[in-house]
């Protein structure tokens, strides 16, 4: 209570600060956001039913859950692994590979994409017609959508993984361990349900922003419809052949997804937090 | 508090190991993997930019990159980034004031606005924008196609860097350190310059490299809002996507790799910061 009247009697510098930064944050995200569904639904469900019932964009949403899921799953599995490694072990390199984990957030799609096609690109690729001989075409097919995808949000779950690990500890585990537990019970029964929060918060985000990928995407998918064009392609494609009702309807519905799981991930996350 | 894409955004120290074990077989072993898939998917393809562009000889390099063109798009990219992380600095250290000493009715809508910029597709993103600036604009302010959209994508992308790496700094600071202050007869503002200033700098250092490298690297927002008109309102990786896009793979990754060196110059300058900070306690 006595925290709460301190801060009451702070001048009315409280009521401009507040007012300039609830501006600034209705202009630049609260607003457009929402005339976002309002042109989506200007014309009642219209442009959400055209865009449902074709079938090229129904086949462009799945193929974008069905990367997302992968990716998320393939991240999730090689996050919380590599995670445990580099708190729970010393090897040489450890700091520099900790370091080269954050890559992925500050290289741009774009460039992503390039990289992905100079090492498996079919034609003039590194690997890429060594596996094109061996049947497996990744550049301009599913691999590479996945691969990409998988790319972009490699390091989010180890972002939300790595600092529960280091609060934990290690006593309980040191304990069940002692009590005869072995790694794969102690992984399972200990560090598992520890850590299944911050896992929990990861997948959340990677599975937004897996959702969301758009420019490597581009640059390895090769765009053909029906068949590698994603959700996000839909919309600039929808958008540059004059069809904004399509084009709003797709970018609300992946809006939708997105501020689902920024919601859900602020719902839970305060209640592990007065522990 | 919510703080959705805080451990995303935050930057993370460098892990303290809780056991300093020894790699065992089975975790050699995981590691090994982890490499390999580490490997494939992001150490060699980003080997293989540099690489190509260095097969091209430093004359190719050279030309490519100071190609009329590119040069242009470099500039605006890295200028309208700087200029965008300024902002952000201001802006968000005063978000994340006012997020975390004020308390007001809507505040928790306002935490999550400042994650969604992160979680939007950034297609989706220059759409956004683009229906509030834009041609069909209700507040009659036309930015498509202009050096101002470039701003405002940058603008809006980077968004939760500096709120989210400021924020949990400014909740853990002492609050009497700052009493201390006002009652030997410090101003409001001296005790902010003298006191808060200093201990929120390296986040505040941190989330403007993270909001710089962002700002750099964005593409997707762009595609619809800024015309991609060349010489004015190309960006970088536009000029990148352009040169894939007619098979020229040299120059693609000639430019490719000024992006990358600058990618790398903020991640090395957020682990100085960083190790700083350490020890400082």
């Amino acid at each position: 209570m006595a925290e709460r009247q301190r801060l009451r009697t702070r001048g009315p510098g409280r009521f401009v600060t507040r007012a300039i930064v609830t501006a600034y944050l209705f202009l630049l995200v609260a607003w457009p956001l929402w005339l976002v569904a309002q042109n989506t639904f200007a014309d009642g469900f219209d442009n959400l039913r055209g865009i449902l019932d074709d079938p090229d964009v129904v086949h462009a949403l799945q193929l974008t859950v069905v990367v997302a899921v992968v990716a998320v799953v393939i991240n999730t599995v090689f996050g919380v692994g590599i995670s445990i490694l580099i708190v729970r072990y010393r090897f040489p390199g450890r700091r520099l590979l900790n370091a080269l984990l954050d890559v992925p957030l500050s290289v741009s799609p774009i460039v992503v994409g390039l990289a992905l096609v100079l090492v498996y690109g079919g034609r003039s690729g590194w690997f890429g017609p060594g596996l094109e001989d061996a049947g497996l075409q990744v550049i301009f097919a599913t691999p590479g959508i996945i691969l990409a995808t998988t790319f972009v949000a490699l390091p989010l779950v180890i972002r939300e993984v790595v600092p529960v690990l280091e609060e934990i500890g290690t006593e309980q585990e040191q304990a069940a361990q002692s009590l005869g537990a072995t790694a794969a019970q102690t992984f399972r029964r200990i560090t598992l349900p520890a850590i299944r929060w911050g896992v929990t918060y990861g997948v959340v985000l990677s599975l937004a922003r897996s959702l969301g990928e758009f420019g490597a995407v581009k640059v390895v998918s090769g765009n053909v419809l029906g068949e590698t064009r994603t959700a996000t392609l839909v919309v600039e494609e929808k958008y540059l052949n004059f069809d904004q009702g399509g084009a709003y309807a797709t970018a609300f519905l992946l809006a939708l997804v997105a501020v689902a799981c920024i919601v859900v991930v602020s719902i839970i996350r305060p209640k592990e937090e007065p522990r | 508090m919510s703080e959705a894409a805080a451990g995303t955004v935050r930057r993370r120290r460098p892990p303290a190991t809780t056991a300093g074990g020894r790699l065992t077989r089975v975790s050699g072993l995981g590691l090994g993997v982890a490499m390999l898939w580490f490997s494939l998917l992001v150490l060699i393809p980003l080997a293989a930019v540099v690489a190509t562009a260095v097969a091209g000889g430093w004359d190719g390099f050279w030309r490519a990159v100071t190609n009329d063109q590119t040069a242009a798009a470099i500039q605006l990219t890295v200028g309208t980034a700087l200029l965008v992380t300024v902002v952000n600095v201001v802006m968000g250290t005063l978000i994340a004031w006012v997020l975390v000493r004020d308390r007001f009715a809507g505040q928790r809508a306002l935490e999550v606005l400042i994650d969604v910029p992160f979680a939007l597709p950034t297609i989706v993103a220059g759409l956004v924008l683009l229906s509030l600036y834009g041609p069909d604009s209700p507040l009659g302010l036309d930015v498509a196609n202009s050096r101002a959209a470039v701003f405002l994508a940058f603008l809006f992308v980077t968004l939760p860097f500096v709120v989210r790496t400021v924020q949990p700094v400014l909740a853990e600071l002492d609050r009497e350190v700052e009493e201390a202050a006002a009652s030997l007869g410090a101003s409001r503002f001296t005790t902010f310059r003298r006191i808060i200033l200093p201990a929120l700098a390296p986040a505040i250092a941190a989330g403007a490299a993270l909001s710089f490298a962002r700002g750099v690297s964005e593409y997707g927002s762009l595609v619809l809002l800024s015309g991609n008109l060349p010489m004015q309102t190309e960006v970088t990786s536009v000029r990148i996507l352009s040169s894939i896009e007619n098979d020229n793979l040299d120059n693609a990754a000639a430019v490719a790799t000024v992006l990358l060196a600058i990618s790398f110059a903020v991640i090395v300058a957020l682990d100085v910061i960083q190790r700083r900070v350490g020890r400082r306690g």
